[in-house]
Order: C-alpha cells, then structure tokens, then sequence
C-alpha cells in the first residue's frame, strides 16, 4: 500500500505506538462456570476467547489414545463478525486446520502431559474480533485459560507477532501493518528458558535481519508474559478473597 | 491403510547411529541426497528425484474473471496431491495432517513471498486473467516430500510457458502455440525450502531426513530461501522447543544448499532448452534409462570403506575362537544318518515352576514319558519318527531282531507310537 506509512520518521507507528511497544492488554479468567477453564483476552482491538475441557477420557476416536501422555486437541476459530466484511468461514477449511495445528503443537511442547496418560485435553479458541496478531493472541488466551483449568505447565505460554519496517523490528503487528507487505515472524516463547515453542515466518526478509527480528520477538513475548503473570495473581486474589480464604 | 509400526528396536538402532552421527545411508549431517530433475513434453511438467522420493509437478493456465479486492492481478494456485500410490499410509479422501501442512507450507512459501508477479498475469483488468495452477502428485515418498515439491513447483513454474494473448478494446485473442510463441511467467526469484530434522529433544539435527528418519524425529523445522540469501518462510513444526541459535544455524545452513540447488535448477533448465532447440526428443520417457535392467536396482552407498580390513581383522582377532559345531554323524540303521543329539526340551514347561493346571502336569509327564522313550529307543537303534505330520503313523519293524525280548521290543514301538500320537494332539 502505497500511502500507509507504518513508521514514520519521529518513529510513531499507524496506532501512534512507538516501534518496541505492545498494545493494550486486558483479560479475566473464569469466564465460563461449563468450562474446566476459561479466559477472554484483549490485545488492542484484537479479542479472542479460549476454553478448556480436560483432561478427561479420550473421546472421538479411541485408537489415538497415548499410552504414556495426554492427547491435546486444539479447534481455532474465527467467528464470522470478526472481520471488516461477514465471511462465512466452514469449519474444516485449511487456514483454520493449519492454525489448529499450530496451536496444538505450541501446547504439546508446553503442558505437562506426562501426567495424564490415556487423555485428552481439549483447547477452543474463538476469534471474536480480529485486527491483526490471530495467532498470537490466540496463544496468551489459551494459556491463560489452561492455567485457569489447573493443568500444569512448564512454564507460561507466550505469543507475539513482530515485522520489520525500514531496519526496525516493530512488535505486535495490527491488521493495517500485517497486511502492508511486511514480513511478520511469529514467535510463541516459553519465557524462563528462552526455548521457542513455534516459529512462523512469512514475506521476504533478509538472512541478516532474522536474529535482529527474533531478539526483538523474545523480548516482547517476555513483556507478554509479565502482563499475563499479572493478571493471574490478581485473579486468585479475587478468587482466594471470594471464598475467605 | 495404516504404516506398518516401526519397531523399537529399529527406532533405537536410528536414534543410536544418529547420535554417533551416522545416517542409513551413508550421507553426512548435512548433505542432501542426489536430486535429479527431467521435465516432460509439454511445458511446465517437472519431475523431481530427491533420493527415492519421486514428485511431478504440473503447471497450467486459464483465462478467469480475478477477484474483486484485487482486480489487476492473476491468481495462483497450488495443490499438493498425496495420493496411495506413494505410501501406504495415504489415504484417498483428502485433508489428513500432513496434506495441510504440506499444502500451506508450499502455498506460503510460493505465495506470499511474491515470486511470481502477478500482474503481469492481467489481460483485462476486472474481467479477464489468468489463472496459473500448480498441481504436485507425490509418486513416491521416501522421506522430504516438502523439499521434493517446493523444488518440483519452482522449476515447472520457470519452465511453463503460457499462451500469447493479444486484447483489442474488450476483445480479447489466445493465441495458439502454433501461431505464436508461447512466453514465459516473470519469475522474480525462486524460493527452495530446505528441511531440518531434530532429534533426542533437539540436541542433534539432520537435513533432508529419510522417511525412516522422519518417523523417528521429534520435531521439523523448514526454511524457504532464494539464492540471495532472502528468507521466504520458516515454519517449525512438531513439539520441539528451539532455541534462538539453533534457528540460526539452520539458516546458515539453508544458504548454502538452496544456492546450490538453485544452480542444479538452472543447469537443468538450460539443458532442457537446449535440447529442445536442437529438436532432440525430450520428455518423460526420454528420461528413463532405455536398455538397462532397472528392477532392483540400488545406487551404491557411499560407505566409509578405508579401513574395513584393519578392523575386521582386529575383530577376528579378539573374538573368540569358533565352538565345536558338527558332531560326528551316526549311523544307527543301514540307511539312517543321525547327527548329534537332540537338546533337552526348554520350552519352559518345568515342573517346579506351575502347577496351577493339571493339564499342564499331565503334559509335563507326558513330555517325560516321550523323551524317556524316545532315548530308550534310540539307544537301541530303533527308529523313531518324531514328526508334525498328519499322516498315519509309520511304524518301521527293523529287519534284524533286537537282542531283548520281543515284548518289550513291541511294547516300546506302541509306547512310541502313543508318543507320536499324544505329541500331534499337541
């Protein structure tokens, strides 16, 4: 696009966010009574809800169970209001598929499930409004939620979509700038350890920008993390003063 | 069908020989195994030869209305067809696991790194363009089928050639490869995915893992890069957890395969014109091998063979001597060789250990009776026959009369032959 300028020269973006800024993070937890857990979670104008059953016997198919971990079954979703136009999105379509995949994947390396043989964990995640960064805030909904469901993981689950712009790595990409021709990298980080859960990377970028653009991911998803970590304390306050403990 | 399961002790032999840096075949680490390209007659038709892994690829071309967001530019198209015939663990319907993954891998990787350019596929624009397909049918899977097909979907691309169109006002005209020229799709750069496979928690990595190799992998990790050095996709997949240099390495490591395979893609591309310009035949049964038996045939395995006959000797020498094998044979009857002697029964059935059914204590006594006769027959000389067969039993009567008396000469043979009955009840 030709007239969008994602930088500009005193360094302020679309949003008026300086490059290294995140947007605007709110969530709650325990939204749903149904769910064993739930979460809602706002990055900017990006909305996702993620809810998880489980662990519980595998249901579906028996021949997928796993003798010695649990099955985690990931469904991504994006409702059809979630976009500037109504699309009708069929459930099985490949983009959904992949990023079911995805997410499937991210949880695999990050829950425990060692500890839940023959098992199934269940993961839906529902994109109620979507303004670039699906993915990722996907993710933090997501671990926000199996956090709320009590299953134990190695450590937080944290997602973030940067791009890169005139040499600058910009974090947390908005829809204007996904989808203004810069290469975005996709990063779900496990924050104490450094370890990258998942990597995606589309649109050209040069081999000596890769590590500039990765550090500037990890440390992101790291101010991610301090966010979420927030956000559970303060909902088991909630919760601890709630039943007078 | 389902794979046949791989068994541990096949699983544990990979993973061993990977930590001492061996691989099945002989390769490094790092090498990519031959890749041999051909095209077909028609233009834009690929082979691809990674290994044993077989792919072809197939690029057409038709006139459609574009879409309304984007008026001004054609459309492209990629499909990955994963069809039985490559492996018996594909399934006809589509959309297993891995057809998605590979489908969305090849289309990021193509699409959206913007290799081709798309408009210069207009010819009337909000009406009319063209629609550039990529169909790849994997024929063999061998491990890798990603690399195979991204390699397969770039060279069909540079090698198609679509029809010349010329556009009066609103009228548009196709014209005929026989009329005019067809000409080539604007390639700006061609991106190759390279495939890393990680093992043992990602401590050891592979390219360009073997379909033994890939069952046993933790976790794949592909870079798409063109020859300069630009990446086009990275995708990990599998539930490994990376670490930042890991990921650098592998792109190190990318660069210098995909710029060499790039040359290996143009050299072909430049034979194949060739060929054609001097009206050579050309084509996929131009490709095969003519005069040459090719059933079992297997390349040769570049071995490390340098010091085999060091270490063999060094082997044969520390072992242990052979045990004495043959025994003499014995001839009991004119007619009847025997060697050596039959080995205790060890088939568990000891009597110190189970006595829960009484079945299995008449059996064990019966066994007993067995072997007590038959080693009282053998001693004499008789013969016994000890065979599975259905058929009636055989009892031989010996022509020389045996020095005990007749009765219990008789008396053994029925005990035999009970024998050899309670033994085919079994």
């Amino acid at each position: 696009m030709a007239g969008l300028e994602l930088l500009s020269d005193q360094g302020y973006r679309l949003d008026g966010r300086k490059a290294t800024e995140l947007r605007k993070l709110q969530a709650r937890m325990g939204v749903f009574t149904q769910a064993d857990g739930s979460a809602y979670l706002e990055q900017g104008n990006t909305k996702a809800l993620a809810v998880v059953y489980g662990p519980h016997e595998m249901r579906g198919s028996r021949s997928r169970t796993l003798h010695d971990r649990a099955v985690i079954n990931c469904q991504y979703s994006m409702a059809t209001f979630s976009t500037a136009e109504r699309k009708r999105r069929p459930h099985g379509d490949r983009k959904s598929t992949e990023m079911s995949l995805h997410l499937k994947q991210t949880f695999e390396a990050a829950v425990m499930t060692q500890l839940y043989p023959r098992s199934q964990i269940d993961i839906y995640v529902k994109i109620l409004q979507s303004d670039g960064g699906n993915y990722s805030v996907c993710v933090n909904a997501a671990t926000l939620a199996v956090i709320d469901a009590g299953i134990p993981m190695r450590d937080y689950v944290c997602a973030c979509t940067v791009g890169f712009v005139d040499e600058t790595p910009l974090a947390d990409l908005c829809y204007a700038e996904e989808n203004g021709g810069v290469s975005s990298l996709a990063l779900a980080l496990l924050p104490r350890g450094g370890q990258i859960a998942l990597l995606q990377m589309d649109a050209r970028l040069h081999q000596d920008h890769l590590e500039t653009l990765i550090e500037a991911a990890m440390t992101a998803c790291k101010g991610v993390s301090k966010v979420l970590d927030e956000v559970v304390r303060q909902h088991l306050q909630e919760a601890s003063v709630l039943t007078g403990e | 069908m389902k794979d046949t399961p791989l068994s541990n002790c096949e699983r544990d032999f990979l993973l061993k020989a990977i930590e001492e840096k061996k691989r099945l075949d002989g390769r490094q680490t790092y090498d990519y195994r031959k890749i041999k390209i051909s095209f077909g007659t028609d233009y834009g038709c690929c082979f691809v030869d990674l290994g044993q892994t077989r792919v072809m690829a197939q690029v057409s071309c038709e006139l459609v209305a574009p879409k309304e967001n984007r008026p001004n530019e054609g459309i492209m198209f990629f499909n990955i067809e994963l069809s039985p015939m490559a492996s018996p663990g594909f399934e006809q319907g589509r959309q297993s696991e891995l057809s998605v993954k590979l489908n969305r891998q090849l289309e990021r990787c193509l699409r959206n790194s913007k290799c081709i350019d798309t408009e210069s596929l207009c010819v009337v624009s909000g009406e009319k363009v063209w629609q550039i397909r990529v169909d790849v049918h994997t024929l063999n899977n061998d491990g890798n089928l990603m690399d195979a097909a991204s390699i397969a979907a770039i060279t069909a691309l540079c090698h198609f050639r679509r029809p010349d169109v010329s556009t009066q006002g609103q009228e548009v005209t196709v014209y005929s490869p026989e009329e005019r020229d067809p000409i080539p799709l604007s390639i700006y750069h061609m991106p190759i995915s390279v495939s890393f496979a990680f093992f043992q928690q990602g401590t050891y990595l592979l390219v360009d893992p073997c379909e033994r190799e890939e069952r046993v992998m933790d976790g794949l990790l592909v870079i798409a890069m063109n020859k300069h050095r630009e990446i086009c996709s990275i995708q990990s997949s599998g539930g490994i957890m990376l670490l930042k240099e890991q990921v650098m390495r592998c792109s190190k490591i990318a660069g210098v395969k995909v710029s060499e395979i790039t040359e290996l893609i143009s050299e072909a591309l430049l034979n194949d014109r060739k060929a054609r310009k001097a009206g050579g035949k050309c084509g996929f049964a131009e490709s095969m091998p003519q005069d040459r038996i090719t059933a079992l045939k297997k390349d040769e395995t570049p071995v490390e063979m340098t010091d085999v006959t060091e270490t063999a000797n060094g082997i044969i020498q520390k072992g242990e001597a052979a045990p004495q094998t043959v025994p003499s044979p014995v001839v009991p009857v004119p007619g009847v060789g025997q060697v050596g002697q039959g080995l205790q029964n060890s088939w568990g059935l000891e009597e110190d250990d189970e006595d829960d059914y009484e079945e299995e204590k008449n059996d064990n006594s019966g066994d007993e009776q067995v072997e007590e006769v038959t080693k009282m027959d053998v001693g004499e000389g008789d013969v016994v026959e000890i065979s599975d067969s259905e058929e009636e039993d055989v009892v031989i009567l010996n022509p020389e009369v045996p020095e005990k008396p007749k009765t219990t000469g008789s008396k053994s043979h029925q005990k035999g032959a009970a024998a050899s009955k309670k033994r085919q009840k079994k």
